[in-house]
């Protein structure tokens, strides 16, 4: 485009036009070699014509479909205008991660599944967006480090690091309280730093969010778990006000059928957690070591399974197969994820479910004895629920499984705290205005409350918590529950 | 930083530490565990608690060497400092009043014992304890047991020390005397805990052991350090590590921490050339 035209206001019908912006992205063949970023990310050019797609509706639906109403067409028009900085103010205002939630959000559910272009066209790159705005922010510097309060002289104890403890600690700190993170591996971030590889959200990035909580203050002690070091109960002995827990799901799930104990055969937590915290892809330079055959099968349809079989790949892998016992549509795994996963040559086994597991004479995996599905009713998820074709048994030859079917909660702090209540499933109960558990003081959010689910939610978990926690140390008393208006449902 | 005090070879390839960790020695207990990260490229690996010395907050860990991390932490020096010590880690061995306890180590096993042992005496058991090594050399912690227990027994496999044979040699005579035992902990390594299990499995004597799996986290995250016990998946870092040995299914453990065998060859040799070639240039320059 010309520069005449730049600065001419274009109507609604010339914005219908512009068509989507596609993102750079490395091609299949070189990334499924190494271990860096997929998407290069927008360039400004691309930004400005992708912002200028955006209707500016007066009554935005997409504000609405984020969890944490992120003001969507205000930022978009700073795009537009070039105001890159002042977008991404614009976001932190309500989303206090959009470094990582611009890469790791399911937008294609959220603000971008209600985007009034989504009908007819395509929806304006939300995600993208917010992705690129937050990275010019960070890349020329200009993350800025606000003024703080004077000191209220209260501590809060924050337990985790994942998105939830990262949200609470930024914004607890801004209210002028002393915070301190609590984390049980050596490094910070959760899922974030842990799951997540390397080539969909760049650790440096996560690195960074860490690095600016440590400039507002906030004290990071690692290696330190919480129920076993000190208890939520020491936690309070030892002076502080408020407790924060964010640890996450944090559990891994296995099938329970027979011979899952073969060696070959990891959690996705594990092989993820080699991969991406042990950097054992680097190995023997890194001392942490990662088995990956020929054959790999991944058991699951969720980010966890196409993270877990994209590393395979990457790791060397021949033949990497998604093992899943519904059918595509059905899969909560992000759109793009899967994409991407199609496009590296992962091999999808749909409607397939494993029953055992054969291995050789010294305990190694070598084979997988699947049934093939078929769908019947709806289960309570809503979703149909698969059920066993008789007969329809076959053996699939592979050396390495990773199973990917899902976490539940880690029982350390619930066992070592009196008085925390959990449901059936061992989440902590919580007021979902206050997000306060059934101990006075003691809050929690993210997964451990709700079960495996997003960044985004555990991340506005930790708002709603980081302000009750301001009116609990400060003697406010809390807000009489809002009527619950009615919210897109998101998860 | 958790600074290295104190630390000496006590025999070939094994060295004690003491680490200053003041806040993990007040809370930890007998028969817990630490994992230990010697520095940012480092693996995490278990470590058992082989004393706590609550005044000093000192904890002594006890490292063989096996591979390529084992050998580099034996290689560091008083006044370095690990990256990091996670703990206290696992479930504290299940002390109480059982009457007349055998406390049995082996190797590396036998550290661990001591803090065990020690328990148990104070809980009023009368403790024997029995330990091995394939030769008097190889011996370590005698002074440390004897004093912890009401008897010190002790084995070699060539019989340069103490009675000629197995830790089980020992056992059996016990039992075949009719001593009445209430309860056995073995600590050591897996062969040793089996053949121990198999040998109180007839008289029943209830027997608990101590496992040690390969583990990844040691918080209950990833399930390398699963083991089947009774039939059923048990993550040895929260579940454990000690089990009742009579259900432990010992040749999965066996091959499953075999399976990274390939790599730690490769590493260590690795290190072990690397190594060899640092001291050549060291020499070099002196
Ligand atoms: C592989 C993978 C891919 C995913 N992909 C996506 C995605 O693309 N988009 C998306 O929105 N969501 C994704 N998710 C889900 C998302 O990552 C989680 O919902 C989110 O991280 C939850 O945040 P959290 O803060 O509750 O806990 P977590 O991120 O789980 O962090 C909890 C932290 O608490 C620490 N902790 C636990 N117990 C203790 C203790 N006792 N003491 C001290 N510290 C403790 C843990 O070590 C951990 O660091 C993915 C999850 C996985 C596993
Ligand atoms: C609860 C527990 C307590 C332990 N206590 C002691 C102790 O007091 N003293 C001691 O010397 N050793 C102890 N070990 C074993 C010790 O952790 C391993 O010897 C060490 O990790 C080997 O690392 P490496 O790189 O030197 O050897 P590698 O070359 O990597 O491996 C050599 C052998 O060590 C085992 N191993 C490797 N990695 C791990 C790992 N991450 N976790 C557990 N085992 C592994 C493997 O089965 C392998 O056969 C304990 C293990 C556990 C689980
Ligand atoms: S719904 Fe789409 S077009 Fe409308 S304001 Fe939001 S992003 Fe812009
Ligand atoms: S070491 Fe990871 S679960 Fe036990």
């Amino acid at each position: 485009m010309t520069d005449e035209n730049k600065n001419k206001p274009i109507n609604k019908k010339e914005r219908m036009k512009i068509p989507r912006q596609k993102m750079p992205e490395q091609l299949p063949q070189d990334r499924v070699r190494n271990f860096k970023e997929v998407p290069y990310g927008l360039t400004p050019q691309l930004a400005m014509e992708e912002a200028k797609r955006c209707l500016e509706c007066p009554k935005p639906p997409c504000i609405a479909g984020c969890p944490v109403e992120v003001n969507i067409p205000a930022f978009i028009k700073l795009v537009a205008e070039g105001d890159f900085i002042g977008a991404a103010r614009k976001i932190k205002e309500t989303n206090a991660l959009p470094a990582i939630c611009g890469r790791v959000c399911p937008q294609e559910e959220q603000c971008e599944q209600v985007c009034v272009l989504t009908k007819k066209h395509k929806s304006v790159g939300i995600g993208n967006l917010e992705r690129f705005v937050a990275d010019y922010e960070r890349e020329h510097g200009k993350v800025e480090i606000p003024k703080l309060p004077p000191s209220t002289g209260k501590k809060i104890a924050v337990v985790g690091s994942g998105p939830a403890g990262l949200t609470v600690a930024a914004d607890l700190a801004q209210m002028g309280h002393k915070v301190t993170i609590y984390e049980a591996l050596h490094k910070p971030g959760g899922v974030l730093i842990y799951g997540i590889p390397e080539f969909r959200l760049p650790k440096a990035i996560v690195q960074s969010e860490v690095n600016y909580l440590m400039q507002l203050g906030v004290e990071v002690k690692t290696s330190y778990v919480v129920g076993k070091l000190d208890t939520v109960d020491e936690l309070f002995e030892m002076g502080f006000d408020a407790i924060f827990i964010g640890t996450g799901a944090g559990l891994p799930n296995f099938m329970k059928i027979e011979g899952e104990n073969f060696n070959g055969i990891y959690s996705a937590n594990e092989f993820l957690t080699r991969s991406n915290l042990m950097a054992a892809y680097d190995f023997p330079n890194m001392d942490t070591p990662i088995f990956v055959g020929e054959n790999v099968a991944v058991l699951g349809g969720g980010n966890t399974a196409m993270d877990s079989v994209r590393t395979s790949l990457r790791l060397g892998a021949k033949n990497a197969y998604i093992v899943y016992r519904r059918s595509r549509t059905e899969m909560p795994a992000r759109i793009e994820e899967i994409h991407h996963a199609e496009q590296e040559g992962v091999q999808f086994m749909f409607l397939t479910n494993p029953i055992k597991y054969i291995g050789d004479e010294n305990g190694w995996v070598k084979a997988m004895e699947c049934i093939k599905m078929e769908l019947g009713e709806p289960d309570a998820s809503g979703r149909r629920r698969p059920v066993e074709i008789k007969g329809s048994n076959f053996v699939l030859p592979v050396d390495t499984v990773v199973v990917a079917v899902g976490n539940s909660s880690n029982p350390l702090i619930p066992q070592t705290t009196p008085g925390l209540k959990t449901n059936k499933w061992g989440n902590i109960e919580v007021d979902p205005n206050t997000q306060m558990s059934s101990r006075p003081g003691v809050f929690a959010g993210g997964d451990i409350v709700t079960g495996g689910a997003t960044v985004i939610l555990a991340a506005g978990a930790g708002k709603v918590a980081a302000r009750a926690i301001h009116k609990y140390v400060m003697g406010i008393p809390f807000d009489e529950p809002k009527k619950e208006e009615a919210k897109p449902a998101v998860r | 930083m958790f600074k290295i005090i104190d630390k000496k070879e006590l025999c070939e390839n094994v060295h004690q530490f003491r680490i200053e960790a003041s806040h993990l020695v007040q809370k930890a207990k007998a028969g817990q565990f630490v994992i230990l990260r010697k520095d940012d490229k480092g693996e995490r690996v278990p470590m058992s608690i082989g004393g706590l010395d609550k005044n000093k907050g000192l904890l002594t860990v006890v490292i063989q060497e096996v591979g390529k991390t084992s050998a580099s932490m034996n290689r560091m020096k008083i006044g370095e400092s690990f990256a990091d010590v996670v703990g206290p880690l696992g479930i504290p061995s299940h002390i109480e009043k059982f009457g007349h306890c055998i406390c049995i180590g082996g190797g590396v096993g036998i550290p661990p014992i001591f803090p065990i042992a020690q328990a148990l005496k104070m809980a009023g058991n009368r403790v024997t304890t029995i330990i091995g090594a394939r030769n008097k050399s190889l011996l370590i912690f005698e002074e440390e047991l004897s004093s912890a227990s009401d008897r010190l027994l002790i084995t070699t496999d060539d019989g340069s020390y103490g009675t000629h044979g197995f830790v089980t040699t020992v056992l059996q005579k016990l039992i075949t005397d009719g001593e009445k035992i209430d309860m056995v902990i073995a600590i050591g390594p897996v062969p040793m805990m089996k053949a121990v299990v198999n040998t109180t499995r007839e008289p029943k004597v209830k027997t608990l052991v101590s496992l040690n799996p390969i583990m990844v986290d040691g918080t209950g995250m990833c399930g390398a350090c699963r083991v089947t016990v009774g039939g059923k998946t048990k993550f040895a870092c929260v579940d454990g590590p000690d089990f009742d040995g009579h259900e432990v299914d010992f040749d999965e453990m066996t091959k499953r921490m075999k399976m990274y065998a390939k790599y730690e060859k490769v590493a260590y040799e690795k290190f072990l050339h690397n190594d060899c070639h640092l001291a050549k240039q060291i020499e070099e320059m002196r």
